[in-house]
């Protein structure tokens, strides 16, 4: 049960990020969540958003840098320790994470963090035997 | 398969004779037809009359480029205008364009070997060519123009640009060939897919590619992206156009059309002629041009030339691909660097696309070279540690190669400017 991430090459250059979201705004693309690592020289933008297929379509047209990244939604207790729980299932059976940022929820619901693992398909066995619910793309590109 | 087989298989001894005759009339020529000739050859202390052999032909001065210019517009013409039929001129990025007459010969001469060219490439007049090089004063419009004419094949005029036309004429038309830059020849391949109708799954089947210098890499990548066969051709305006020397079907080098221009290759620092294969810059002598006949033209095109016969059957001898200009050689931190260098560099980095461009600047007294590389979806990797190893990797590969430290920044595809005529790959920003 994994989702789909967009990704997109970006320079590092001032207004680069303000055009790239505008043209998601500007065409009905909602942003779900978002990570962004950079150098010095560039970045990679990472999202999740309600309609993948969409936003990478527009993006190639834009003549940027795409990419489809398969991700792994995992609900994680919103208590002290409640990740760092998840992380210990994941490294005590050899699963890289690659990276992980946090989806914006609604107060007093548990918290979804975005994982990309070096093995998905073996995360989600891990998780789905520990008892840890994922979500499919399609809810999450709702939410 | 050969368009005037007695020229292109001519015995070498044979080919010598006519060649050493020509040069013999052409000399004589200039010297009585063009003031220019008659005096540099007195002030170099030669009369026609010394030339007794081909080796005679070292004895002769130079021609340079700024000689052209120096005696703008028609200053070196050998005839009256009344027997000038065409004028050219070759883009002046620098003052004054420099200026070619041709005779109604010369015309006819300029068919001849571009019918060589395209015959020696496969095409026949049951070909329909796509001729997207400039037509105007550039000569490769109207050059490729007339060779495919004078064969039988049916030409589309199209002229350089307008991407989108080009690739609803090679569609709807059903192309066989393609005349033009070979960058944008990629251009048009990438283009092709984003609309939908990539060449490759077009009647295209073979490009005669040339106007600018391209490797071995880059021949592969056109052939896979646009599924044809990529033949290179060389020329200069100077000399007649294109023509002046084209690869067979056996991509071994380029075939010199030797009964029209006489090689040579020199040390581009001393104007020694050096050793057969050896590399160092072009020298051409027109020996049947009758507008504007040169002797040892510097072409400033390094390349080196080789006499191994050709699987093909031609004796002519063959050029190598053309790996820099003598003028286009940039010295950072003392070094000798040439852009093709670092273009073949990239092409052998797998998925790499050779879209690129440099910066030279020089930073508190010391020379730097940055190479910008433009990343495509096949090498992009949502990881940065990823994107860091390949610059990593591009850094480290034009260091060994290049002997100097380069910088290497990767940026957004289609920022780099793409080329419809010549691609301009170097910005030197140093203030010298």
């Amino acid at each position: 049960m994994t989702a789909k991430q967009v990704s997109i090459f970006l320079e590092n250059r001032a207004g680069r990020l303000a055009e790239v979201t505008t043209l998601l705004g500007d065409n009905g693309v909602n942003i779900r969540a978002l990570s962004l690592a950079d150098t010095a020289d560039f970045g990679i933008l990472r999202l999740i958003v309600n309609d993948p297929d969409k936003a990478v379509a527009l993006l190639r047209r834009a003549g940027l840098t795409v990419r489809e990244t398969e991700v792994v939604a995992a609900e994680v207790p919103d208590r002290p320790g409640g990740l760092a729980e998840i992380l210990r299932l994941l490294s005590a059976e050899q699963i890289n994470v690659e990276y992980m940022y946090a989806f914006v929820r609604s107060p007093a619901e548990s918290a979804i963090m975005i994982f990309r693992f070096d093995d998905p398909a073996k995360a989600l066995e891990v998780l789905q035997r520990k008892g840890i619910r994922t979500l499919p793309g399609k809810d999450l590109y709702l939410m | 398969m050969y368009w005037n087989r007695h020229a292109e298989c001519m015995d070498r001894r044979a080919l010598e004779t006519l060649q050493l005759e020509r040069l013999q009339e052409q000399v004589h020529r200039v010297y009585e037809r063009v003031p220019f000739y008659r005096a540099r050859f007195e002030a170099f202390g030669v009369r026609p009359g010394d030339i007794r052999s081909l080796k005679d032909l070292r004895r002769l001065p130079f021609t340079m480029k700024s000689d052209l210019r120096d005696h703008y517009p028609f200053g070196l013409f050998a005839v009256p205008m009344e027997e000038i039929v065409r004028i050219h001129a070759s883009s002046g990025t620098t003052g004054k364009p420099t200026v070619v007459g041709y005779t109604r010969k010369d015309i006819e001469t300029w068919a001849e070997v571009m019918a060589r060219t395209l015959v020696s490439a496969g095409v026949t007049k049951g070909d329909i060519i796509q001729n997207a090089y400039g037509y105007g004063l550039f000569t490769g419009g109207l050059g490729a123009h007339y060779g495919a004419e004078k064969i039988g094949a049916a030409v589309v005029p199209v002229s350089v640009g307008n991407t989108k036309r080009q690739i609803m004429l090679m569609k709807d038309f059903g192309t066989t060939a393609l005349c033009s830059t070979p960058s944008y020849a990629l251009f048009l391949g990438e283009a092709s897919r984003q609309l939908g109708t990539p060449i490759r799954d077009l009647p295209l089947r073979v490009g005669i590619f040339g106007a600018e210098p391209w490797t071995e890499s880059m021949r592969q990548q056109i052939e896979k992206e646009l599924g044809i066969t990529a033949l290179d051709i060389y020329g200069l305006s100077e000399i007649i156009g294109p023509g002046v020397a084209a690869e067979c079907q056996a991509k071994e080098g380029l075939h010199l059309m030797e009964d029209h221009f006489l090689p040579e290759i020199i040390d581009p620092s001393t104007g020694e002629a050096l050793e057969p294969g050896q590399v160092g810059e072009l020298v051409l002598t027109t020996l049947t041009k009758e507008g504007i006949p040169l002797i040892r033209y510097r072409t400033r095109d390094i390349t080196r030339l080789f006499p191994e016969p050709c699987p093909c059957g031609r004796t002519s001898l063959r050029m190598g691909k053309v790996t820099g200009r003598s003028d286009d050689m940039l010295i950072i931190r003392g070094v000798n660097v040439f852009p093709s260098q670092i273009e073949s560099v990239l092409l052998e980095i797998p998925d790499v696309a050779p879209h690129y461009m440099l910066y030279v600047d020089r930073v508190q007294n010391l020379d730097t070279l940055e190479v910008q590389v433009e990343v495509s979806e096949s090498v992009f990797s949502d990881e940065v540690k990823a994107l860091e190893r390949l610059e990593k990797r591009i850094r480290s590969e034009l260091g060994s190669t290049l002997g100097i430290d380069v910088e290497v920044k990767l940026v957004e595809p289609n920022t780099l400017a793409r080329s419809e005529g010549k691609a301009q790959r170097v910005v030197d920003r140093r203030s010298l």
